[in-house]
Parts: structure tokens; C-alpha cells; sequence
């Protein structure tokens, strides 16, 4: 349902699904899928696609995933936040802070709110008083990076079992749910290890166990976002505010407020985020506990061209590495064959296209890739560690004409001062 | 109206810090503690040589950061990569430092230009990726500051590292010819005592120089001009004759040869080695000093002695069971305060100006009316 | 007049900028189903009393009566409840929506909590059969031209259900045939009881569409006439005070010398569209060659690939016989290409930066603006009073920022810093754009007299009357291409725009 967002119209007037097109995509699946099995079987790991690895990737996808989407909006309304970081860093804290006096889902309340309350900082500076959103957003991270080791030090020092640097630890864990016969089934087909079969059964078993609520609600806001901001007058509205406010202005729509609106559901899910890593995660608030995710989440937000499926593509991309160095570094090695054969593919597609030129420098980076993995046994966990950086990095280079950022995105607007 | 518009100028600093350390104390409020006891503590504790020594100290990298950040700033570019650019060109510098013995001042000069270079380098990638693929330099050098995380924690632990210690990596200590010496007889020359545990550091000198530098290079030459009217309105920069990809790329060369600077005040100072714990946060800080001195030299040499003092002044509210945060809280707010303040500020010398031009002009002849 | 038949009244209107009384006094009566023009010429006010009356600008004085009744506008929002919208001269789209999603921003039809697509896209189908507008809703507005981009602002403002329609210089931005049918659009839409308030200052085209005229001057209304009772020539002496300047030049001065020559130009975009198609021309010393085009068929690309601010795929320049197509634009500078650019503010000025920082632009790399690396201060002090002096540009000194400048004034200084640079080959693109009578007239004595003097000028303008008046030779650029290359004594306006909406038949000799 969201691929098609950038042209709602189009679908709506069709009417009917197109067939073809779902065939097409499981087609591609399928043969993926096959070719996952297959270096599998040549690594020599079952990482790739065992429940345990897709489980986690799951848990480490969502606090990028909720950071993106704060980008989201807040982009999509005109103003750059580059605040997610210290946002998602006061999700942490009050998330874990609220999580140990009242409980959990207490904690996911006062994340969202410890969130948006640095939300709300960044759009008074930016849309009220006009100051540069990067800016502002450094000072955010700096500002919210000071302000929660103050309140860490001031709460949890005295007798907690907390400190300085992290929260006393939180007792209950939001709830978790298997999906009942689901799992259990996909578990043993799991354990058959059947080419082909297992992988997929591992893969969904990793989406079906041990699911926590707060996932749910994570993935969830992924069709909302894309309901909210392409079918509802409010979604249009915000969406016109950073596409060209002085038109928006011009017809009646209260700009300023749209900012506001974007800026601080940004910083609400920046906090989910955070609160996600404390609940759900660790258990617990450590200092550094986000580790640069809010900027991955705007790499995310890049990568997914400034779409909330795109968002999740790019989200899941990150997420699924970090769970490979985490559950097995040597299933990380397997990743570059897995990355050399799909670059094969998309050469071949673009032969297939008579794009020559980039179809040979797909293929030397094939080769490139392929070698490096042949070489070494091991790929250092700081390249893991990078990844989500240098792959922003690659798309905003290598494909900046497909990307399509909102058009007043980062400029300032002030009330009745058209361009 | 000049003296007025400078006043003007003053002010929004000023009021700035003003409303910022009046945060910081309606926090310590909160808390239950008395700020201006607080704020008491930190002024007495400030003033004697050793803490002197130990502002100055913080406030060189802080300073040469900030300039960095300034000269992106002068053509409307975000440098954010400070922070990545000068810590990796700090641990290149140090490894070269220790493995390539030269002659006395060749031997630190040496040292100086490998961080340049290194410095450079990271920052020209976001220049040529701005100039060859149109990728904002803000996104590239936030990426590249975590890949160069990355690379300086692999390369630290696999490749430059001689003191394994489990707690902290480290290269090989400087030998002497690979250290500047010290500036404390810029205090006791004045007859007071001698600075206990810390110095002034030598490389204050190379930060005045830089100083300077920055302000011929940027107000006085033909590049400058270039430099600045890129900023102010890259059309008219363009139509003009300057080629914009040029400039980008060398404005980054150079922002990041500046900022490959920030980290050897400590490299060939008080450290003498790269280290894992090696401060941090400068290149962060930078942009705030850049901010409230407005990029202009001397604006940003006060910005970073403020920000050096409050860093040291902190280390008294630790002891007094203080939490010493309250001065990163205080530094956050003043960054936004700064520049919420310039733009009020500048907003009513810009109207200022076009008024006295009007009115300049009704006298010059009371004929003709001035058309909007 | 009775209350009852006047759709808007302003009365008694103030409103002050910094330094600027934009609105004095202003009194507007307009009636119910009537079209009105409001002329005057650039900087008297029109823009400023529209704004007011769309609630974009408040009023600091004064009152405004909407159907007799008195309103105060706080925002377009209440304008636009009462009935009132706005077609801007610079259009307020935004190009990476539909052209439904643009036409119902604010104005949602609602199906539940979602937007009523269905609904919107039939309306908008309806309003555009209704009115002779007809548009697909489903297209991005990035694609499309002019002519239909106005037509959706019209549309936008009439699926409000508004009876009140301000326009503002729209007829800026079209060829005459487009104007013809943007006219008989508005005359359907006044004859099906919609209130028209047009403004301009092409008294050609007030007086042929107007059903009354309200003229304005220096911030205040100086007439109100009715188009039966007036001709041009006294319309324009109402609106300036005086006969209006007219672009004329006498005999020619035209040599056998070839100061510019431009052969096979060809350039384009990176996603491949053509910009540039073969372009040639030459202009010699003495000689001033027009440039006529709707805006976007490739005068930007000319001018930047003549400046080597692009280079272009195909093509060479020579100046004075020397090839210069591998030059920089510094050093294009340097041998004597001058450049009045097309956007004085994006292009040709540093607003925020003194008088004499804006003189040296472009000719930063010679003396007396710099020595060595250095910049001369004041070398290009003195440089920059001697342009403000024998330039008359009015201005209490030369180190306050260019934004304290009016716009003739402005151009008046870039105008001067380039003849003082004494080039042997000037561009001028829209030389007196949106600038006063006053300077309007200085600049083109300026231009004459550098004519006779043997400079080439190669002119390009959006004025049809300031190409035909000024030109030697005229030249009609459409979708990159030259078309057309005419005699400006014989040519008319309706001729030279059907060529440049294609039409024409002629092909460049």
C-alpha cells in the first residue's frame, strides 16, 4: 500500500491491484530467497537467516526506524532535524526514569514526552525565532546530552544502584508474545534445515517470536505515517509546508503551526526510539545508549527517499547488519558474497536496461567484493559499525537524482515573507 | 549610528550569556541548590594561575575549532565534521610523531603538516562529494565523523596502539623534539605563582597565528572576497567570475586543514600521545564558540576563553557535590540564545540602516519620493 | 453609489514599511461583477493594497468593506471566508504535488477523516469545463508550462467558491496569444458574476479588458477613470506624471565590425532535455541585437553559456575575433564581456554587503579593486563614487549595504559599474525590470548612448516594447532555438508573439 505514495491518484484510479506486479515482486523474492540458501550453504553459516538473527534485527530496526520516521516528519514540514540524536537520548532517560517508578509502558509515556519536549525546543527556535535549523540541532544534541547526566546525577546517585552514567536497573520488560501455532511451526520447520524452506521459516519465525508490543506499535506507525501524511487534510497540509509554506500561507493554512506539529511528533517518536532501546533492549539507561542511531535514523530517512517504507527498507537494512555482528561476526564475512551476487543481479539488470557504464562499475565492485571476501575470514566489527554511515553516504552520491527531498526543506520561512 | 550598531553588536552576546546563565541558575533552583553560591564558588575558583593555565588550555583547541567552523560559515558552509576531522588527524599525527624521527623543529613541524593533511582529507571527501555529486556537506560530514569513529577505533586497536593496556589504547609517547614547550612564563613574568599540574601551552602561539591569518586571508584578499560573496549570494559570486565547485572544495580543504589542527594543542602539549580517551566533543563545541564570536577573530578568541573558563570552573562544582553538567547545559542554551539574539539584533540594524539611508536621501533632495 | 452594488471598498488605507510609505491614503471602489483594473507603475503601491486585501499584510490605518460590510483580515484564511482569493504574479504552487493536491490545499473535501479525492477531482474536472480551463488533476505541477500553472491558480481560487478575484500582473508572464485567452477567460467568469481586481501597468491591455480603472502613483490613488473616457496617453500621464519614456533609437550605428560571435550553440540538461539548440548569432560594434522569448526557452542558458558560467555541449564564442569559449567567466570578465544579469538580486548584487563590495563584483580580479592577492580598499572606494556620480545613483554614501537602495537605483549601480569597466560587448538581460520610470529612462539613454559610442549589446527582455524600440536587430529564441530573426521597424508585437509561441512560420536566416 505504500510503495505507490508518491502517486496516490494513480492507484485509486485503476482501482484493482495490479496482478502483474505482485507476481513480479514474489518472483524476485523467490529467487532471492534461493540465492540467500545457496551462500548459506557456501559460507558455511546459518546466520543469515535464522530466527535468532531476523529476531534481533527486528528489535535493532525499530529505534532507527522510529528516529526515521521523526525525521519524517519533521521534513516533510520544512525543517531539518538534526536534533533526533539528543531527542532520542531524552527518550532513553525518561523512558528508563518513568520505567523504573511506574513501570513500563509509563516509560514509553514519558519517552514520547521527554522527546517531544526537546521537540518543542527545536521548533521554538527554528520556526518561531528563525534560527538555523542545523544549528539547532547541534545545540539540541549538546544541550540534551548535558541535561540528562545533570538529571542522572541529581536522581539516581543516592542509594539506587544507578549513577552518572546509567539508571538503576528497570524490573518488568514490556510484554513479549509468541504468535500462537505460527511460531512454533515455523520454529520446526526451522529446525528441519531444509534449503530454501528452513530460511524462510527462520526468517518469519524471527518476526513471530518473542514479538514485544512495543514493536507492534513501532511497525504500526509505519501505514499510519503513510495514511496520515498522503490521505488525511492534515497530512497534505504538513506536507505542504515543506514543499513551499509562502504557497500554503497564501492559502490559509497556518504554517507556523504545521511546523510546530511536525517538529514535535518528530521528537515524540525520537523518544519512542529511545525509550525502545531502554524497554525493550537493555533493561536499562546507559549514558551513550543510542550510539548515533538518531543520526542513522536520518540516513535511513535518506535512503527511504523521505517515504515511510522507504524509511523501514532503510531502517531494516541497518538493523539486519547490526544483528549479524552481534549474533555472529563471521556470518558478517557472508554478507559480502551476499553483496557481491547482488550487485551481479542489478548489473545484469542494468545490461539488461543498455546502461553499460553503470553496469561495468556494478560488476568491478562485484569483483571487488567477491575478492574481499575470498581474502579475509573476517570483516572488522568497525566496518559493521559504519555501514549505515558509508551506505548513506553511497546512495546520497550515487543515486541524488532519484532522491526527492522536500523542496523547502532546511529554509527558514517566516510569516508573510514570500521568496 | 556606527557606535550605536556596534553597541547593538555587543549586546546580543551579552544578553545571551546573560539569559543563559539565568537557565542554568533557575535549574540549579529547581534542584535545591543555590546558585548563586554555585555561581559564587565558580568566579573564586577561577581566579588564580593554575586555573588560568587550565582555561587557556581548553580554550586554544576550542578556539582553533571554532575557526575551523568560522571559515565554512564565511561561504555558507556547514563544516559539522570538526569534531571526526581533527580526531583523526590528531591520531595520524601522533603515530607519524612517534615513528619518524627528524630533527628538533622539523621533527614538530612535521607532526603540524601530517595533521593538516589528514584534517584536509577527511574534510575535502565532503568537498568533492559536494562538488562532483551535490551532496550536502551537512548529511557527509555527519557520516563522516562516525565512519572516522570507526576507522580511528580499528586502526587504534590493530594497527597504531603500542601501550595495550586492557584500559586504554594509546600510540607511542612523543619524544621531546615532537613537543612544543610551554608559555608559563607569560604569568610568571607578571610575578605570579607558577601553574601546579598544567601549563599554557605552547600552541597557543600557532592559535594566535591562525587568528590572524584567518582574518587577512578572509577580509583582506582577493580569495577572501571570493570566499565571503560565495556566502552572501552564490549567484552573483558565480555571474561574478568565481567558479563555486572551486571554492567549496577548497573551503573545505581548508576548513579541515584548520580543524586537523584542533587536537595537537593536547598532541604535542600536556598528552604528548594519541588515546583512546582523547577529548572529545571540540568540534561540536567549535560551532558554538563560532557562534557567539560571530566568526569574526577576536569575537571567537573571547567565546572560547568563556567556554574554557566555565569548563574549568565545572571541576569546583564537582567537589562541592555540584552537578558539574550545569555547565554543558548553560554552553547548549547559550548557542541557541547567541544566535536567536544576532538574528533580533540584526534585524533591527538592518532596519536601522535602511532607514538612515532613507532619511539620508529625503535630505539629499526632498523632491522625490522613495519608491517602496 | 449605493452599498449594495460595490463588491470591495477601501478606504482611507495607510501602511508603512521601514523607511517606505508603501500606502497612503489609498481609497479603492470596486463593483460586483465588474472587472477592475488597477494600474500604476512599479513600487506604487498596487502590490502592497492587494496583500491588504487578502489579509496577507494588515493595514496600519483604514478600513475595508467587503460587500458593505466592514472586515479586519488577519490572515488569508479570513479572506478567503469571505469569499476572496488571489492569483500571486509569482505562483504559489508547490511542483512536487498534483495539480489536485495543490487546488484543494486548505480547502479539503473531507470522507471521514480522509480527503475526498473522488469529489475534489470531479469538481476540479467540472470548474475547468465550466470556465474553458481544462487541466488533468492527476499531473505533477512540475510539469507543466506557464499558461497552465496560472490556469491552476485560477482554478485554486475558484474552487474556493470565491466571487472576488485578485490578480496580480498576470498577464507578466504570457505571450499576447496567451493573454488573449487568459482575457476571454476573465470576461466568461465576470459574465457569470465574478468580481475581477486586475493589476498592471500594460495600459494596452487595461484599457481592451478593464470595465473601470483605478490608477495609483507614489503610494496614493490618483484617478479613477473608465476606460471609454481615457487613451493610453493620458492613462500613462496619470500614472507617472509625465508621458511615459519610449524606447526608441534613432538612426543606425551599426559597424562592419563583429564584436560577438556566437556559432552552434548547443547544450543540455543533465537528464538530456535540450536547453540549447544550435544557437548562432553576431553582433557588431554599434549594434544592439534583441532577444525575444517567452521566459525558460533558453535565454538563462544563453546568457550563462556566453558568460562560461555553463559550458555548453556544442559551440563556440569569439569576442573581438578571439575564441574565448575555453575562458573562464573571470577572464571573459577581464577581456571586456559585460553582464547586466537577468535577477539583480539573485544574480547581479550583495544586499547585505556596502556599495563598493558590490561595484567590484566581476571585476575583482583587476586593478583598482585589488593589488597582487590583496584587495585595494581604496582603489575601489574611489571607483565606486565615481560611479556613483556620473551614474546618479542616489545614495547617502557608498558604505551602506545595496538593500537600502530602491530598485532603479540598484540597477542604476550595476548598469554603471559594468559601463565603467568599458566593455566592448554587454549583455543586458532585462535591463529595467521592476524598476521605475526614472531610472527606466536613464538606463536606456545609457544604452543609446554606449550604441553610438560602438558598443554591441546583445538585449534580452521580457518588454516587447523596449526590444522593438531599442533593437537593430531582433531575434525570437523558442525552446532553445533561434526561430526568428526580424526587422524591429516592421515587426508588431502580435507578430513577434506568435513567433515565440511557435507558431510563427519564418525560420532564422
Amino acid at each position: 500500500m505504500t510503495a505507490d505514495l508518491h502517486e496516490p491518484m494513480v492507484e485509486a484510479k485503476n482501482g484493482s491491484f495490479k496482478w502483474s506486479r505482485w507476481g513480479r515482486f514474489l518472483a524476485i523474492f523467490v529467487v532471492a530467497m534461493i540465492a540467500l540458501s545457496a551462500i548459506q550453504e557456501v559460507a558455511g553459516t546459518t546466520q543469515l537467516t535464522s530466527s535468532g538473527t531476523w529476531g534481533a534485527a527486528l528489535r535493532l530496526t525499530v529505534p532507527i526506524l522510529l528516529a526515521g520516521l521523526g525525521g519524517l516528519y519533521s521534513e516533510r514540514a520544512g525543517v531539518v532535524n538534526i536534533g533526533l540524536e539528543g531527542m532520542m537520548i531524552a527518550g532513553t532517560w525518561f523512558g528508563a526514569w518513568a520505567g523504573w517508578q511506574y513501570g513500563p509502558w509509563w516509560g514509553v509515556v514519558l519517552g514520547v514526552v521527554g522527546g517531544a519536549g526537546f521537540g518543542l525546543i527545536h521548533a521554538i527556535a527554528t520556526v518561531t525565532f528563525g534560527v538555523d535549523q542545523i544549528v539547532s540541532g547541534v545545540a539540541i544534541n549538546l544541550l540534551a546530552a548535558g541535561a540528562m547526566r545533570f538529571l542522572s546525577v541529581v536522581t539516581y546517585t543516592i542509594g539506587t544502584g544507578g549513577g552518572a552514567t546509567q539508571s538503576p536497573r528497570i524490573q518488568d520488560f514490556i510484554q513479549t508474545f509468541d504468535v500462537p501455532l505460527l511460531s512454533p511451526f515455523l520454529q520446526s520447520i526451522e529446525d528441519k534445515s531444509w534449503f530454501f524452506f528452513s530460511d524462510i521459516a527462520g526468517i518469519l519465525g524471527g518476526f513471530t517470536t518473542t514479538v514485544s508490543w512495543l514493536t507492534v506499535i513501532g511497525l504500526l506507525a509505519v501505514p499510519v505515517s503513510s495514511w496520515l501524511l498522503w490521505r488525511t487534510a492534515w497530512g497534505l497540509r504538513l506536507r505542504s509546508v515543506g514543499e513551499n509554506p509562502w504557497a500554503a500561507e497564501s492559502l490559509g493554512v497556518p504554517v507556523l503551526r504545521m511546523k510546530y506539529w511536525g517538529v514535535l511528533i518528530s521528537g515524540g517518536l525520537a523518544g519512542l526510539g529511545g525509550a525502545y532501546l531502554v524497554l525493550v533492549q537493555a533493561g536499562i539507561y546507559r549514558e551513550g545508549q543510542t550510539g548515533g542511531r538518531g543520526f542513522i535514523g536520518l540516513g535511513a530517512l535518506i535512503f527511504g527517499n523521505w517515504i515511510p517504507a522507504g524509511v523501514l527498507a532503510g531502517a531494516g537494512l541497518f538493523g539486519y547488519a547490526d544483528a549479524l555482528r552481534l549474533r555472529q561476526a563471521t556470518a558478517v564475512h557472508a554478507l559480502l558474497l551476499l553483496i557481491a551476487v547482488g550487485l551481479v543481479a542489478f548489473a545484469l539488470w542494468k545490461v539488461y536496461k543498455k546502461s553499460y557504464g553503470s553496469a561495468g562499475s556494478m560488476a568491478v565492485f562485484a569483483i571487488l567484493f567477491f575478492l574481499w571476501w575470498l581474502t579475509t575470514d573476517e570483516v572488522p566489527t568497525e566496518v559493521v559499525t559504519a555501514t549505515p554511515y558509508i551506505a548513506t553516504l553511497l546512495v546520497l552520491s550515487l543515486a541524488s537524482q532519484r532522491l526527492r527531498m522536500p523542496a523547502a526543506d532546511g529554509i527558514p520561512y517566516r510569516k508573510g515573507e514570500s521568496h | 549610528m556606527k557606535v550605536g550598531n556596534l553597541f547593538l553588536s555587543l549586546l546580543a552576546p551579552i544578553s545571551a550569556i546573560i539569559f543563559s546563565l539565568a537557565v542554568g541558575a533557575l535549574v540549579l533552583l529547581i534542584v535545591g541548590i543555590d546558585p548563586i553560591d554555585a555561581f559564587g564558588q565558580m568566579v573564586t575558583f577561577s581566579a588564580d594561575s593554575t586555573s588560568l593555565a587550565s582555561s587557556i588550555n581548553k580554550a586554544v583547541p576550542l578556539y582553533v575549532s571554532a575557526v575551523a567552523v568560522a571559515i565554512g560559515f564565511q561561504m555558507n558552509m556547514f563544516n559539522i565534521g570538526v569534531e571526526g576531522q581533527y580526531l583523526i588527524a590528531a591520531m595520524f599525527a601522533g603515530w607519524v610523531g612517534t615513528n619518524v624521527v627528524l630533527w628538533g623543529p622539523l621533527h614538530i613541524t612535521a607532526i603540524i603538516l601530517t595533521a593538516v593533511v589528514v584534517g584536509a582529507i577527511w574534510a575535502g571527501i565532503a568537498g568533492a562529494l559536494k562538488v562532483t555529486r551535490g551532496v550536502n556537506e551537512v548529511i557527509s560530514t555527519i557520516m563522516l565523523n562516525f565512519i572516522a569513529f570507526s576507522v580511528i577505533a580499528y586502526l587504534l586497536a590493530n594497527r597504531f596502539a603500542v601501550e595495550s593496556t586492557s584500559l586504554n589504547l594509546s600510540t607511542g609517547k612523543l619524544p621531546e623534539s615532537g613537543l612544543l614547550p610551554d608559555l608559563n612564563f607569560l604569568i610568571t613574568m607578571f610575578g605570579f605563582a607558577e601553574p601546579r599540574g598544567i601549563a599554557i601551552p605552547g600552541f597557543l602561539v600557532i592559535a594566535v597565528l591562525l587568528g590572524i591569518g584567518y582574518y587577512v586571508l578572509v577580509w583582506r584578499t582577493r580569495f577572501g572576497f571570493d570566499l565571503r560573496i560565495s556566502g552572501m549570494n552564490p549567484g552573483s559570486a558565480r555571474m561574478s567570475g568565481v567558479n563555486p565547485k572551486k571554492m567549496i572544495f577548497y573551503t573545505m580543504l581548508i576548513s579541515g586543514g584548520v580543524a586537523g589542527l584542533v587536537g595537537l594543542s593536547t598532541l604535542v602539549g600536556k598528552l604528548g600521545a594519541y588515546t583512546q580517551d582523547f577529548p572529545r566533543g571540540i568540534g561540536f563545541a567549535g560551532i558554538a564558540v563560532a557562534l557567539l564570536g560571530r566568526n569574526h577573530p577576536i569575537g571567537m578568541a573571547l567565546g572560547a576563553l568563556l567556554f574554557g573558563v566555565m569548563d574549568r570552573a565545572a571541576l569546583v562544582l564537582k567537589l562541592e557535590g555540584i552537578p558539574e553538567e550545569i555547565v554543558v547545559i548553560i554552553q547548549g542554551v547559550i548557542v541557541l540564545a547567541v544566535v536567536v539574539a544576532y538574528e533580533i539584533f540584526g534585524r533591527i540594524i538592518a532596519r536601522r540602516e535602511v532607514r538612515a539611508a532613507a532619511d539620508a536621501l529625503e535630505n539629499l533632495d526632498t523632491g522625490a519620493g522613495v519608491t517602496a | 453609489m449605493t452599498e449594495n452594488d460595490r463588491a470591495v471598498e477601501l478606504v482611507d488605507i495607510t501602511k508603512t514599511f521601514p523607511g517606505v510609505i508603501a500606502n497612503d491614503n489609498v481609497n479603492l471602489s470596486v463593483g460586483l461583477a465588474e472587472i477592475h483594473a488597477i494600474v500604476g507603475e512599479n513600487g506604487a503601491g498596487k502590490s502592497t493594497l492587494m496583500n491588504m486585501l487578502y489579509g496577507m499584510i494588515v493595514p496600519d490605518s483604514g478600513e475595508i468593506r467587503v460587500r458593505g460590510e466592514v472586515e479586519h483580515f488577519r490572515s488569508p484564511k479570513d479572506a478567503i471566508d469571505h469569499g476572496i482569493g488571489m492569483v500571486h504574479q509569482h505562483f504559489m504552487l508547490a511542483d512536487n504535488f498534483t495539480v489536485l493536491e495543490n487546488i484543494v490545499l486548505g480547502f479539503e473535501p473531507r470522507s471521514g477523516l480522509t480527503i475526498d479525492f473522488k469529489e475534489a477531482r470531479e469538481k476540479i474536472i467540472d470548474l475547468g469545463s465550466r470556465y474553458g480551463m481544462t487541466i488533468d488533476p492527476n499531473t505533477l505541477v512540475e510539469h507543466l508550462s506557464v499558461g497552465q500553472r496560472q490556469r491552476v491558480e485560477i482554478l485554486k481560487v475558484l474552487f474556493r467558491g470565491a466571487s472576488i478575484l485578485i490578480l496580480d500582473e498576470p498577464t507578466a508572464v504570457l505571450v499576447p496569444q496567451e493573454v488573449d485567452e487568459l482575457f476571454a477567460n476573465l470576461k466568461v467568469l465576470r459574465d457569470n458574476g465574478v468580481t475581477l481586481i486586475f493589476i498592471s501597468h500594460k495600459l494596452d491591455e487595461v484599457l481592451s479588458v478593464a470595465d473601470s480603472i483605478t490608477v495609483m502613483r507614489g503610494g496614493k490613488t490618483v484617478a479613477n477613470v473608465l476606460p471609454s473616457d481615457v487613451d493610453a496617453g493620458q492613462l500613462a500621464e496619470l500614472m507617472v506624471g509625465s508621458e511615459l519614456p519610449v524606447p526608441e533609437t534613432t538612426d543606425s550605428t551599426v559597424t562592419d565590425t563583429v564584436a560577438l560571435r556566437v556559432e552552434g550553440i548547443t547544450h543540455r540538461s543533465p537528464d538530456g532535455r535540450t536547453l540549447l539548440d544550435d544557437v548562432s548569432l553576431s553582433i557588431h560594434n554599434g549594434e544592439i541585437v534583441g532577444i525575444a522569448g517567452v521566459e525558460g526557452n533558453g535565454q538563462s542558458e544563453l546568457i550563462d553559456a556566453l558568460m562560461g558560467v555553463i559550458r555548453p555541449d556544442a559551440g563556440s564564442v569569439e569576442l573581438d575575433g578571439t575564441d574565448i569559449s575555453q575562458d573562464s567567466t573571470m577572464k571573459r570578465h577581464e577581456l571586456g564581456l559585460g553582464i547586466i544579469p537577468e535577477d539583480r538580486h539573485r544574480q547581479g548584487l550583495l544586499l547585505n554587503a556596502p556599495l563598493w563590495e558590490n561595484v567590484m563584483l566581476g571585476h575583482q580580479s583587476q586593478p583598482p579593486f585589488v593589488k597582487g592577492p590583496f584587495i585595494d580598499m581604496k582603489g575601489a572606494k574611489s571607483a565606486t563614487e565615481a560611479v556613483v556620480d556620473r551614474f546618479d545613483v542616489k545614495t547617502p554614501n557608498i558604505n551602506v549595504p545595496a538593500l537600502a537602495l530602491s530598485g532603479g537605483n540598484q540597477q542604476k549601480l550595476i548598469v554603471g559599474k559594468e559601463m565603467m569597466a568599458n566593455p566592448n560587448v554587454l549583455i543586458a538581460a532585462h535591463p529595467t525590470r521592476g524598476i521605475d520610470v526614472g531610472a527606466q529612462a536613464a538606463i536606456w539613454d545609457e544604452l543609446r548612448d554606449a550604441r553610438r559610442a560602438g558598443l554591441a549589446v546583445l538585449l534580452i527582455s521580457a518588454d516587447l516594447d523596449e526590444l522593438i524600440g531599442l533593437s537593430d536587430t531582433l531575434l525570437v529564441i523558442f525552446d532553445g532555438k533561434i526561430v526568428a530573426s526580424l526587422n524591429p521597424a516592421e515587426v508588431t508585437p502580435e507578430i513577434l508573439g506568435s513567433y515565440m509561441t511557435g507558431v510563427g512560420q519564418e525560420v532564422a536566416s
